[in-house]
């Protein structure tokens, strides 16, 4: 009798494994960006160097093409950081690919705005914008987030 | 024995609900996926980008003599092959062919034109930024259609040089340039191309962009048309009734391709092609020289001469913008190629860029078991999709289908 249970109970437990099985493969592939992803647009960098505030020069960003974005930088006081350097790079976290572009400054706008051209997002889903701030105060950094 | 009852029953009752949860179809579109598919319809496709590169690019006269020149056998070294040979009008302009075959046999899938205009990078590996460039290819590849840029040079002037006067200026003398001349071409053609001087070559080259430049002109006529899928997406972006329109087996599979088929990850946009490179893990073809796909066309673009940047190009400094900020990419360019357009790929088999697949089942099966790679790595994971959900999949792409089948322009 016991081992009849036994039997059934292994019997019973393929659906269930299956089930499971299909559930996790599901939500791997569905991984939504984290529920408390800062998407804002303008943010102190990660050692508070600078803050950094960002503009896209496409309302909604559209994908496959290719525009610009205005950075701008400033001290944590809120006044203009000008002549910095500025490197742009990204991704998407999820997918372990970097952006299907090499953006660059193209022109420093003055008064701490930096014209950055090249930018371009190809796929749907959650990427990331790094930028790598190297002014009088330092270099310091600071990623944001996008979901398209 | 009784409480194990309960639990085991309750297990059952729970996976089958939750079964009934994973595999049930849902009848409506939440706003994400009404998004996603709204993007994918043929009406939001933007018009014709202009080609800053090709001053002749919307030209009449040039589409006019780009398409007599587009089916010219005689641009071929054997008088049998022209551009309309490997990109057949009644095929998609492509073969059917797992490789193209000109005078010889190509290491690579022909493949179709439509849209091609709206891409940035042109072939498998991206190695030409504009159709003109394309274009120029294959007529001085050995196993295409095996001639050199003073071959067409000649040609035009004998047989287009009227044609060829009205859109770009009379032709210079090319009297003293002998009948055949490239650097492309090894042996005595080479010599022949090192012995001319700058202004001979300039010359000859000048003459072999214009027909570039001529033929895409009528390549930017040839643009993707209207399917059963986009009749579809104009009814629901109206928020009409689209009953009817698709299958619920197609249906299904629409709902597959926005979500967990993951395909838009690379065929979105009304195109159904990101333009951009992938490797997906596709098998090597034995006997083929490897193939590394994007890494090497990256730096072949860059250094085309008829590239967007180029002394032949019409464009403005500033108006190469894809060129100029063109990533080297890196490891994840290895076998990476562009995905073509799904629009009408039902009824392009076989698939892959060397036509490793010879069904569209078989490619879906491909994608759902993500095989690894032979070189470099695949972005794909396994999707874990049913059998009943590749075959929903593979009925939805047949709905990309050109309602209207047949020539085109």
């Amino acid at each position: 009798m016991s081992n009849l249970i036994t039997r059934r109970h292994l019997l019973w437990s393929v659906p269930v494994i299956l089930v499971a099985a299909a559930g996790l493969a599901v939500t791997k592939m569905m991984q939504p960006p984290p529920e408390d992803l800062d998407v804002s647009l303008s943010k102190p960098t990660d050692r508070g160097l600078y803050i950094a505030s960002v503009a896209p020069g496409l309302a909604p960003i559209v994908i496959g093409t290719m525009h610009g974005w205005v950075i701008q930088i400033t001290t944590p006081e809120g006044l203009p950081v000008d002549h910095a350097t500025i490197a742009v790079d990204g991704g998407m976290p999820q997918h372990g690919h970097g952006l299907p572009t090499e953006p660059e400054v193209s022109a420093d706008l003055g008064e701490g705005r930096y014209q950055v051209d090249g930018m371009k997002f190809n796929m749907p889903g959650w990427w990331v914008v790094k930028l790598s701030v190297n002014g009088p105060a330092g270099e310091d950094t600071a990623t944001f987030n996008l979901v398209l | 024995m009784r409480a194990s009852t309960i639990i085991v029953s309750t297990l059952i009752v729970g996976s089958a609900m939750a079964a009934y949860w994973i595999m049930a179809p849902q009848r409506t579109w939440t706003d994400e996926e009404t998004k996603l598919v709204l993007s994918l319809g043929l009406s939001n496709l933007p018009p014709l980008p202009a080609d800053p590169s090709n001053a002749v690019a919307d030209d009449p006269d040039a589409a006019s003599l780009g398409k007599a020149l587009f089916f010219d056998t005689r641009l071929s070294a054997n008088n049998e092959v022209s551009c309309g040979s490997c990109h057949a009008p009644e095929k998609q302009f492509q073969d059917d062919l797992p490789r193209a075959k000109g005078v010889g046999v190509t290491a690579r899938r022909t493949m179709p034109i439509a849209g091609t205009a709206y891409s940035p990078w042109l072939f498998w590996d991206g190695r030409k930024d504009s159709q003109w460039a394309q274009a120029l290819g294959p007529l001085e590849s050995g196993v295409e259609h095996g001639t050199d840029r003073a071959y067409v040079a000649h040609l035009i002037h004998t047989h287009y040089a009227d044609q060829y006067a009205a859109l770009f200026g009379p032709m210079p003398s090319l009297d003293q340039i002998p009948e055949h001349a490239s650097p492309n071409v090894l042996g005595a053609v080479q010599d022949d191309w090192h012995a001319l001087d700058d202004t001979q070559r300039d010359a000859v080259n000048r003459i072999f962009a214009n027909v570039g430049k001529a033929i895409a002109a009528y390549e930017r006529t040839i643009t993707p048309q209207p399917s059963r899928f986009d009749a579809y997406v104009d009814r629901l972006a109206a928020g009409e009734d689209t009953s009817g329109i698709l299958s619920p087996q197609e249906e299904d599979g629409l709902r597959i391709f926005v979500s967990k088929g993951e395909c838009t990850k690379c065929h979105n946009g009304p195109l159904l092609t990101d333009n951009y490179f992938h490797n997906t893990g596709v098998a090597a073809v034995p006997g083929l020289p490897e193939d590394l796909g994007r890494i090497v066309g990256t730096d072949q673009v860059q250094a085309d001469l008829f590239n967007c940047l180029g002394p032949y190009s019409d464009a403005g400094p500033g108006d190469c913008i894809e060129l100029r900020y063109q990533t080297k990419g890196g490891h994840e360019m290895i076998r990476a190629y562009k995905p073509p357009s799904l629009r009408g790929a039902a009824s392009r088999s076989p698939y892959m860029h060397a036509g490793q697949i010879a069904t569209l089942g078989g490619v879906l099966i491909h994608y759902n078991t993500a095989p690894a790679a032979p070189g470099g790595h695949s972005e794909l994971e396994p999707l874990n999709l049913s059998t009943k959900e590749l075959a929903s999949l593979e009925a939805f792409l047949g709905s990309l289908d050109p309602i209207l089948k047949g020539d085109q322009p």
